[in-house]
């Protein structure tokens, strides 16, 4: 039990790392994105707009907590 | 184009990656035992060499739409990780990676630590963190070496640019002897997030069913966008920083046990 915790453990910090935020953000982008294109709606755009935001937010996120 | 970027990618990563190695390696083997910690070092290597070997030929068997949104949603995760944390340092709100300090903090460590023998290996404390040191730093590296491989159909390339970093910077080291602190760590952490983002995205939303309006023209216009959004990012955090820089980082975790 204490191996399997340290084992999922290591594989969540490996790749969500220390924002969560930007693992959920990416994921959902995707999502939607793949909703758009499935009902034919030009959806190319959002992951850069998504770039933006995911981005920004955790920049902001990290210097605050850092102060 | 796309096998250029590959292999550029790949190398980058690999040599910030190899050079934090390094250092542990350096300080293993100078403070204990040189053959313990090479031995570790060809574990380690093996270790990733076999990850790489048994997850390459797995990838190329999904459906490739199935493996760009896998692949374009990893990188990027991994990608805006690097790209925030390469932001965070150029703009003075983190500290930089100092292998300095990371060297002589391990030396002073690995040189209060007991002497082991185990399994033939004179020195296990330097055997063991000489592996642990390749092994966690070149995860990452493995995985994008997989995941781009895979994604372009050339892991061999992939893999070549990997062990052209890790060559390069290895011999850099030997010639030096000493941790590689002049290394322009953050700028080069810097290009493998905007590169990872891009490719992120690019793959991402193909995988996700979406069509970019140039197909494969549009990488290097993605590739502009990301490094303009980044630098953007980059001066507003210089300029609202009123704050003393932080203090160099100098701390790995690694536990030897």
């Amino acid at each position: 039990m204490r191996f399997l915790r340290s084992f999922l453990r290591f594989w969540y910090n490996f790749i969500v790392g220390d924002d969560w935020t930007v693992a959920a953000g990416v994921i959902l982008t995707l999502a939607a994105t793949a909703v758009l294109a499935h009902a034919h709606v030009p959806a190319w755009w959002l992951l850069p707009v998504a770039v933006v935001v995911i981005l920004a937010q955790s920049l902001i996120r990290t210097a605050r907590t850092s102060r | 184009m796309g096998t250029t970027l590959l292999i550029l990618s790949v190398f980058l990563a690999c040599a910030v990656e190899a050079v934090e190695a390094l250092t542990i390696v350096l300080a293993a083997g100078t403070s204990r035992d040189w053959r313990s910690a090479l031995t570790g070092v060809g574990a380690g290597l093996l270790v990733l060499a076999a990850i790489v070997a048994a997850l390459g030929p797995a990838l190329t068997v999904i459906p490739i739409g199935a493996l760009r949104l896998l692949v374009g949603g990893l990188l990027l995760i991994f990608g805006l990780q690097w790209l925030s944390k390469a932001i965070l340092r150029a703009a003075g709100r983190k500290a930089l990676h100092d292998e300095a300090q990371i060297y002589a903090r391990h030396t002073a460590a690995a040189r209060a630590a007991d002497r082991d023998s185990r399994f033939a290996v004179p020195d296990w404390y330097a055997f063991t963190l000489s592996f642990k040191g390749v092994l966690l730093e070149g995860l990452e590296v493995a995985f994008i070496v997989v995941t781009f491989g895979a994604s372009q159909g050339s892991i061999g390339l992939a893999v070549l640019g990997a062990a052209a970093a890790i060559v390069l910077v290895a011999g850099v080291g030997v010639a030096v002897r000493g941790p590689l602190a002049r290394v322009p760590e953050n700028t080069m952490k810097f290009a493998v997030g905007i590169l990872l983002t891009t490719f992120g995205m690019f793959w991402g939303a193909e995988g996700a069913g979406a069509h970019w309006p140039s197909a494969d023209a549009s990488i290097p216009v993605l590739l502009a966008f990301t490094a303009l959004v980044s630098l953007t990012a980059m001066a507003i955090l210089r300029r609202t920083n009123s704050g003393p820089n932080p203090p160099a980082e100098h701390t790995v975790a690694i536990e030897v046990s």
